[in-house]
């Protein structure tokens, strides 16, 4: 079983490659043990020697090189987040980011339907659709783009504001919303997130109060994250600060700035950027129900 | 202490004070947002199950529970009496706490007793026990009628079917995991 599963990784991995070549993508390696992450609340990062961390997402360098003039960028590496393991997670995870200068976050929903039938044609020609929790999945149907708060209304009937002063927002998310998702025999896209949900994301122009962020959902299952860049220093430096803050409040160490990266900022032309979690890519492509199966180790078998 | 980084299926928790079993475990985390730890867990006393999602930060009390091997000694009204025959200590348990178990407790039976401080919330028994039949309808030779078993009370009142042949009086084996007859006890 887990021969095919890792013959399928391999070939996943491949074609999401072939798809950004065709493309006129720059693939690019970026360090992966750097002196600092961009500080989020709830993102830890594995710190080594000389206070270095291994990376959570290449973001901070991917964004550095449109800084430097790059406009089309991909990279498939491997990303470490402190405790995180469950069905779903690994501590040790291969995430898939892309970039594009010039760009908002619409241009990014459409590669990323583009990318899904892609997929879904070579990986699995007689299908052409994924599986999660045994509802089929197809890419080549119409997507929904549903408001964040949209989704919280008509599936929870309650308001994304409120559950988050209330501290309520995670759980309705993932014990009313996704599940909701998860009944679309389509992809889905959740968009326009309250902007203190999105660290990196620039809010909309007619709505300072929410965040060009979206979330790809499949069978109910997040994929990826994207967002049209913040490439503002001063406002930047202020929600890593923000976010800082709150670390300390719940007991987590404070975090080193990305200096660098802050300098450079003020030069991102406007982009967009987006993370995808290729583990997940390989579980729906396997109709996996557990990320343990698409994985050659788990840690608990290391 | 435990932290919620510690949880994971069969860790056993003091909660409200009472013991319970992890026994189903996910990590949740969406974009961006607080991690969930979502557990289903078992009271170790009376078995309801209960759902309950943690945050980071949150922690527990580990549930110490001993297994120590005891003698039953004996019934009165509803409550059974063990013992432990290295330091006599004796233990009372409920009918109700006991459930099934009961079925089985014949005097000086050996059995292992779950303690949870100076409780005891439940018993491992062994696998086999031998009990005699006291009560059992007679097999009329020549019957032909095809019933292939027949109820048969055994010496602890519990009832159960046992194969046409099996007399008052006789020997059986029974397996405490499904509470079937297994076999006869020859001799």
């Amino acid at each position: 079983m887990k021969l095919d599963a890792l013959w399928l990784r391999a070939n996943v991995i491949k074609t999401v490659r072939d798809f950004f070549w065709e493309r006129g993508f720059l693939e690019v390696e970026t360090p992966l043990l750097i002196p600092a992450n961009a500080p989020e609340e709830y993102i830890n990062p594995i710190i080594t020697t000389n206070s270095w961390q291994l990376q959570t997402s290449p973001e901070i360098c991917m964004k550095r090189l449109l800084c430097g003039g790059h406009q089309k960028l991909f990279q498939i590496s491997r990303c470490w987040r402190s405790d995180e393991r469950g069905s779903r997670h690994l501590s040790e995870f291969t995430m898939l980011e892309w970039y594009r200068a010039g760009c908002d976050y619409h241009t990014l929903m459409g590669d990323c339907e583009e990318l899904l039938q892609y997929v879904a044609a070579k990986c699995l020609p007689d299908s052409r659709s994924f599986v999660r929790n045994s509802t089929r999945i197809t890419p080549f149907a119409p997507w929904e783009r549903i408001s964040v708060q949209e989704a919280f209304l008509r599936f929870g009937q309650t308001d994304v504001w409120e559950c988050l002063r209330k501290g309520l927002y995670e759980e309705i998310l993932t014990s009313v919303v996704e599940p909701a998702l998860a009944g679309f025999s389509a992809p889905v896209i959740l968009m326009d997130y309250p902007k203190e949900l999105a660290a990196l994301a620039r809010t909309k122009p007619d709505d300072s109060e929410l965040a060009e962020r979206f979330e790809l959902y499949v069978g109910g299952l997040e994929l990826a994250n994207g967002f049209s860049e913040l490439n503002k220093p001063d406002e930047q430096r202020r929600r890593f600060e923000e976010a800082n803050r709150t670390r300390n409040n719940i007991g987590q160490a404070v975090l080193p700035m990305p200096e660098p990266f802050l300098n450079t900022l003020a030069m991102m032309p406007e982009s967009a950027g987006i993370a995808m979690g290729l583990d997940r890519l390989v579980m729906l492509t396997a109709g996996a129900d557990t990320i343990d199966e698409i994985v050659a180790f788990t840690p608990e078998e290391l | 202490m435990y932290t919620v980084a510690d949880l994971k299926k069969g860790l056993k928790i003091i909660l409200d004070g009472d013991p319970y079993l992890v026994v189903a475990f996910d990590f949740v985390k969406p974009g961006k947002g607080q991690a969930l730890y979502r557990t289903k867990m078992r009271n170790m006393i009376n078995g309801s199950l209960l759902d309950r999602t943690y945050r980071s930060g949150e922690s527990f009390e580990p549930a110490s529970l001993e297994e120590r091997s005891m003698e039953y000694l004996y019934k009165e009204g509803e409550h059974y009496t063990f013992m432990d025959q290295q330091t006599y200590e004796q233990v009372v348990m409920e009918e109700e706490t006991l459930g099934d178990a009961k079925n089985y407790l014949l005097e000086n039976l050996k059995v292992e007793v779950m303690l949870f401080g100076e409780k005891a919330i439940g018993i491992s028994l062994p696998n086999f026990v031998n009990l005699r039949v006291t009560e059992t309808e007679q097999w009329a030779k020549g019957d032909t009628s095809g019933n292939d078993s027949k109820p048969a009370t055994v010496e602890t009142g519990y009832v159960l079917r046992v194969p046409p042949f099996i007399e008052a009086g006789e020997l059986i084996v029974i397996d405490t995991r499904t509470g079937e007859y297994s076999t006869r006890v020859k001799g």
